[in-house]
């Protein structure tokens, strides 16, 4: 008993590391190979018979991707009040699902998104557009989360990061091919289970540690426990303002950007097609509204406790480097410096770590990639806490990957293959042709995580904001304005999208003539720029199609079908 | 009642329904959250600015409720329409 104790005490993090990610893989594997697919339904949907609490568990981590977990919370420790673009931006959406869409989505019965822009827009033209709009949405954000992936592997397992990437490619692949969205949904449960308690746990050890709280929730707007009577976030507003940094509470954005970038994120929430995907696997309409209920909940566990893990990681950072010698810097510090996420430079050779707003004089740059994952370091936590992290970031990372495989796969297989090439492709061949488009996928998206392109946190925005310019202003309109056309919806989805790529690339990558702040059309940034992209859509749409025939009676029949919730029945091609 | 006007009736409810919980979505996350904010942050919640509560806490609070309460409205509107199963 004493002997297993030390030796729990002794173990280090690596060593722990390696336990914990051993075994929750192979609880991904093992439960991929008990729910393996057998048919293209099966496949896509899952075979439509999900209960709502297992699509909402699943949802969640498909949702919660690897930049919720690692990045969101250390994003929003660095801006203050600004991060609540995310915290609202990536949650309000799921009330836009609930209310605008996943009722209807489910009742009209398809497998996926751009099966939907097809059917009801009566036109392949359409369908392809979707399908591009699809594939672009879907890679762009896969190849974030195996960068994730590999980064997690290289920091905690110390392995190559390439090495890492390959491994979390040959896990997703195996799952992925093998189970389709029936194994995905069920992996993702389990997914959800192992981020949440692994985001969880941390959380509360600190929020005791520094507040005597243990709700995290509530432990940051608490008194600190040090006795001094001060509220933790007057402490940080205090702090950073005597390093220059604007008071946290308050950011630095303007108020018309914080409107545009939050809505941008909301509307791109609800227009992402492996979210909506989702909710085609529950059996009835009133299932696919509770289930939206259900995943808002379990994923707001983790977006509450984000800002509050936020100021606890500022905090402990500002305290424990601010002003302090270099050589006495504790050993976690030496190790990311070694990753090239945290930098040092004795600008005026003090020897002491001046950390300030100004740029000439500050010393420091700390990555927002490792505050989530440097926390339990930096708290002095016990070694298993810190390793059940990187377990939780992989499970975050590789829950998403999954789930967006399974968007390109089926948008090749069905809706390009299926649909427009081959319809007279049997089901054995599609579910093959399934498979075989999930491996090409996997390639791309690791080819993708080992060579990153310079742009990768450009594209994350640019995922949501072509969201929010394509599928939401067409699927809406596809169900709330029966009136609507093919010639209305097509042009407002290019007008759209072309003008989000316009946008994004002149002010991100210089094309265009480039520009710099100064330049925004109204005060918004690339990142909010979906708003306006998306308003654009919405007019065009309107205006082409007055002037363009009304749909044929069989597909307004459609749309009035689809707002009564009863038999909904099951998916079919 | 015919099928037509029955089903017409029902939609017409279910936006009644969509309009109200909206508008308080877009009054708790736009209207405190980042409009008013500047104001509401003169009030205080224990260590918390309200406005910047609104921000990062409150309104995903709201959220959720939002998508029960349109939950179980709904399930009594297919009820009384004769769409549940």
């Amino acid at each position: 008993m004493t002997n297993s104790i030390l030796l729990a005490e002794s173990m280090n993090v690596q060593t722990w590391t390696y336990i914990l990610v051993g075994v929750t893989f192979t609880i991904y594997i093992g439960i991929a190979i008990w729910s393996r697919a057998g048919s293209t339904k099966e496949f896509y949907v899952a075979g439509g018979g999900v209960s709502p609490l297992a699509n909402g568990m699943a949802t969640a981590a498909d949702w919660m991707s690897a930049a919720s977990f690692i990045s969101m919370a250390g994003i929003i420790s660095f801006v203050g009040y600004d991060g609540a673009v995310y915290l609202m931006g990536w949650t309000g959406g799921y009330v836009l699902l609930a209310l605008l869409l996943a009722p209807y989505l489910r009742k009209f019965g398809k497998f996926t998104v751009p099966d939907f822009i097809g059917d009801r827009y009566y036109s392949n033209t359409a369908r392809l557009v979707g399908v591009i709009c699809a594939l672009l949405v879907s890679f762009t954000y896969v190849a974030g989360q195996m960068r994730g992936v590999g980064l997690v592997f290289s920091r905690f397992l110390e392995v190559d990061i390439n090495t890492g990437v390959i491994i979390g490619m040959l896990i997703v692949l195996f799952y992925a091919v093998l189970g389709g969205m029936k194994g995905i949904t069920y992996t993702q449960v389990a997914q959800y289970c192992v981020l949440i308690f692994a985001f969880m746990v941390p959380a509360i050890f600190i929020s005791i540690q520094m507040t005597g709280n243990p709700i995290p929730q509530l432990g940051f707007g608490s008194e600190l426990a040090d006795g001094s009577g001060t509220y933790l976030l007057d402490k940080l507003d205090g702090l950073s303002t005597d390093l220059g940094f604007a008071e946290y509470t308050e950011g630095l954005k303007s108020m018309i950007d914080v409107f545009a970038i939050t809505l941008a994120l909301m509307v791109g929430t609800a227009g992402l097609p492996h979210v909506i995907v989702r909710f085609f696997t529950v059996k009835r309409v009133k299932d696919a509204r509770k289930s939206a209920g259900i995943a808002l909940l379990l994923i707001v566990i983790l977006y509450t406790t984000a800002p509050a893990v936020s100021v606890f990681a500022r905090t402990n950072m500002i305290e424990t480097v601010s002003n302090q010698p270099y050589a006495n810097v504790p050993e976690w510090f030496k190790k990311w410096e070694t990753t090239g996420l945290i930098t040092f430079t004795d600008k005026n050779n003090d020897g002491l770590i001046q950390y300030v707003a100004d740029k000439t004089k500050n010393e420091l740059v700390v990555d927002n990639d490792i505050m989530v994952l440097a926390n339990p370091e930096i708290a002095q936590l016990p070694n298993w806490v810190i390793a059940l992290v990187a377990a939780g970031a992989l499970a975050a990372a590789l829950s998403t990957a999954a789930g967006l495989l399974l968007v390109i796969s089926a948008s090749v297989s069905h809706d390009l293959i299926k649909k427009m090439i081959n319809p007279k492709i049997s089901e054995k061949g599609e579910l093959v042709a399934a498979r075989l488009s999930a491996v090409v996928a996997v390639a791309v998206a690791g080819y993708f995580g080992i060579n990153p392109p310079g742009f990768v946190a450009a594209t994350v925005a640019l995922a949501f904001g072509l969201a929010a310019a394509s599928f939401f202003p067409a699927i809406i309109l596809g169900i709330f304005y029966k009136k609507m056309n093919k010639e209305g919806a097509i042009a407002g989805m290019v007008v759209g999208i072309l003008s989000m790529l316009f946008y994004m690339t002149k002010f991100k990558f210089g094309w265009f003539g480039g520009g710099t702040k100064a330049d925004w059309w109204f005060g918004i940034s690339p990142e909010g720029f979906g708003t306006v992209a998306m308003i654009l859509n919405f007019i065009v749409s309107i205006v082409i199609m007055k002037f363009t025939p009304d749909p044929p009676q069989d597909v307004q029949d459609i749309v009035e079908n689809i707002r009564i919730p009863s038999g909904a029945g099951e998916a079919t091609h | 009642m015919s099928n037509k006007s029955n089903a017409k009736a029902y939609w017409k409810e279910n936006i009644r329904y969509v309009l109200i919980l909206m508008a308080v979505w877009f009054i708790v996350s736009y209207g405190a959250g980042i409009i008013f904010k500047d104001a509401l942050n003169e009030i205080r919640l224990g260590g918390f600015k309200l406005g910047f509560w609104f921000a990062q806490q409150g309104s995903m609070y709201v959220f959720i409720i939002l998508i029960f309460v349109y939950v179980r409205l709904m399930n009594k509107l297919d009820k009384k329409y004769g769409y549940d199963e």
